[in-house]
């Protein structure tokens, strides 16, 4: 969910704060799959992803591929904003303001490791994450895509100079930044009972885990992601008060220490 | 430095003539309305609601405006108040608790309500309660039961429901009194730290406590969390017998039972002080059969023998489907609401809320969809009674009143709980 937010915003400047309530659209597309066609979770992911790639693209096209100039990042929170509240809209009329949650055989199951029982769908969603996350890898240091991607994340006006179609390739990010949040809803949807107004909590904790890993960053996203669990997991024995606390004092921190974030760079953003 | 002076001067200027223009605002808003704002002849009467339909307590806020709505429409059907059809004027706070008062404010000074209906949960209704207060309104709600909403000292506030404190005495009572073969040795406590969910766990306490049921895990969490895995684990971990958790919404209880479940852990008793009253919005949720054996305490469920129960429950399964036993309690709660304003208006012949007010207070027994309501000095209604529900059967269908033990609705409790999973 991090990665794509942090992609876009890395390759676009666009702070995207409906990545939320896609996500949540990607549980609702999941949902909608498994409880009126029977189909798998995981399996639906062939559907739900490309099926969110094309939102993507569709809201790159009409709304955000318009914004220039230097007001663009500012201007994209207010965009995506409204758009965060149109899906939310739609959402809270289709699914109405239950909540709900994804249900298959091996949600609420769990395999004994030496006395530990370890959640099926930890375990799954940990190798879907791997798996997601080496495509991703693979596509951007491995493909001439990819090299177009970094190009334009390092400095977009020498990237368009020397030939890159510098719209299109932020059009298919946004559109992958979007996908990817199918499988995160996914994943999200077994764990926690969501309607549409879960998005508000999603949206704060992505920003604060891309800010903590550096803007722009997929590796610092991830290191961020993992973090922001661990830390709150372990205070969380001693005190839940202090559990998010813990993480924002530690993100505080860091930003007194690196204001890019742990992975940012700032050279890169000066252009 | 001359330039810092200026600024400075400017700044207390600004902040004198800020001060001196909410000052004039508040006061011209507050004298404006003096809880008496009477719809003009012929118009419709209109009632200024703030709900929470986006946000944390959502599903509660649309169940609530469900419960309005079927009251208004009756009593439209019946000719309105006094004559006047209801207009019901909702604002959304999206669960906020500055929202919340902007809206309240805004329906008295702008939309010109001539009544107020509360918000949902105890966390709002109580900013609510004070900003309403200020312009003379009364305040009936279904949802603030929490002792933080009455140690205010408002006068304007008037729960319908259940007074939260002791919601969970007739579970701890009936724990309590098993014969020493069949009773739980441990219990754990883990509670959100809202003002509806808090103050019950020490009632609850004292009671098994006093019973020798030891108490081996007890932790309080905010209520913005949302990852309770590392609680859900150390309560696992306490192996107690019994779990009572103080959880306001259903993904919390859900969050908890699919931990439990996953650790294969199931306690011979687990109560949850909101979440599995909400009919369907629960039982779909946590899982095929899991619901079995789960408990909630309230004062109302979609079975309950009183007949304006019946006839609402009827109703509200015409218009938007389901069973009796699947109506959220929220709707009965948000319908008594409008039961007690609409018996007040009559009674005071007119929309003035200082008289609905003295009306309120005066020791006068009404009827609703929950019971009898009458209210003591607090605005608390002592008539309610706490009961104790659960789900039985696999079905997801049955949702049955088990407690007070000897009650005649009361059924056989299912315990130990089936395990879940199975």
């Amino acid at each position: 969910m991090a990665t794509g937010l942090t992609l876009i915003f890395g390759v676009m400047e666009i702070i995207n704060v409906a990545q939320g309530i896609l996500v949540i659209l990607g549980a609702y597309l999941s949902y909608a799959l498994s409880v009126h066609w029977h189909i798998d979770l995981f399996l639906g992911l062939l559907i739900t992803i490309p099926a969110l790639f094309v939102v993507g693209i569709v809201i790159e096209r009409l709304f955000l591929g318009r914004l220039k100039g230097p007001e663009k990042t500012a201007m994209s929170i207010l965009v995506t904003y409204a758009i965060a509240i149109i899906f939310e809209g739609i959402l809270n009329y289709v699914f109405s303001a239950n909540y709900v949650e994804l249900q298959a055989w091996y949600v609420n199951k769990s395999i004994p490791i030496f006395g530990i029982y370890i959640p099926y769908i930890e375990v799954f969603g940990f190798i879907m994450v791997v798996v997601l996350l080496s495509a991703l890898y693979y596509m951007l240091y491995r493909t001439r895509f990819g090299a177009s991607v970094r190009a334009s994340l390092a400095d977009q006006t020498a990237a368009a100079l020397v030939g890159i179609d510098v719209r299109k390739v932020s059009t298919i990010c946004f559109g992958i930044g979007v996908a990817v949040t199918a499988a995160g809803g996914m994943v999200y949807g077994t764990t926690t009972a969501f309607n549409a107004n879960t998005a508000y909590d999603l949206i704060s904790r992505l920003l604060v885990i891309i800010v903590l890993g550096g803007m722009g960053s997929i590796g610092g996203a991830l290191v961020a992601g993992i973090a922001m669990v661990t830390i709150e997991d372990i205070v969380n024995v001693w005190s839940p008060t202090w559990a998010t606390l813990s993480f924002f004092l530690l993100l505080i921190l860091v930003l007194s220490v690196r204001p890019q974030g742990l992975f940012g760079k700032p050279a890169a953003r000066v252009a | 430095m001359n330039q810092s002076r200026r600024l400075f001067r400017a700044l207390a200027v600004t902040s004198v003539a800020g001060a001196a223009m909410l000052m004039v605002v508040t006061t011209s808003g507050a004298s404006g309305s003096s809880g008496n704002n009477p719809p003009a002849k012929g118009a419709p009467g209109k009632i200024g609601i703030s709900l929470s339909l986006t946000g944390e307590f959502s599903a509660d806020g649309v169940a609530f405006d469900q419960g309005y709505k079927l009251w208004a429409t009756d009593i439209n059907k019946q000719g309105g108040l006094l004559g006047h059809q209801v207009d019901l004027v909702v604002k959304s706070d999206a669960s906020s608790q500055t929202q919340v008062v902007t809206n309240y404010e805004s329906l008295i000074s702008s939309s010109h309500v001539s009544l107020t209906f509360g918000p949902f949960s105890s966390l709002l209704t109580e900013p609510a309660a004070r900003a309403v207060d200020r312009y003379g309104y009364a305040m009936v709600e279904g949802a603030g039961g929490a002792p933080s909403v009455f140690s205010a000292g408002l006068k304007n506030v008037f729960d319908v429901a259940l007074p939260v404190a002791n919601s969970l005495v007739p579970f701890a009572t009936w724990i309590s009194s098993l014969p020493k073969a069949q009773r739980p040795t441990t219990v754990a406590y883990a509670t959100s730290d809202d003002p509806f969910t808090e103050p019950q766990i020490p009632v609850a306490e004292k009671i098994m406590k006093a019973a020798g049921i030891k108490t081996v895990y007890y932790k309080v969490f905010p209520a913005e969390a949302t990852d309770f895995s590392s609680i859900a684990d150390d309560v696992v971990a306490a192996k107690a017998q019994v779990v009572i958790l103080g959880s306001v919404d259903v993904p919390t209880v859900q969050a908890f039972m699919q931990a439990f479940e996953q650790a294969h852990y199931s306690p011979k008793a687990f109560i949850a002080t909101a979440g599995p009253d909400q009919g369907l919005a629960f039982s779909k949720v946590v899982g095929k059969s899991n619901e079995d054996g789960v408990m909630v305490p309230n004062s109302w469920y979609g079975l309950a023998s009183n007949a304006a129960s019946k006839a609402m429950v009827a109703e509200y399964i015409a218009k938007y489907g389901g069973s009796p036993a699947k109506v959220n309690a929220d709707v009965a709660e948000a319908y008594a609401v409008g039961q007690v304003v609409a018996d007040a208006v009559k009674a005071t012949k007119g929309f003035n809320n200082a008289k609905i007010i003295a009306y309120l207070h005066s020791g006068v027994t009404l009827k609703t969809v929950l019971g009898s309501a009458k209210f003591d000095a607090l605005g608390e209604n002592p008539l309610m009674t706490a009961y104790t529900f659960q789900w039985q059967g696999t079905t997801g269908n049955k949702f049955v009143q088990v407690n007070p033990i000897g009650d005649p609705n009361s059924v056989k409790i299912e315990y130990p709980k089936p395990v879940w999973g199975k």
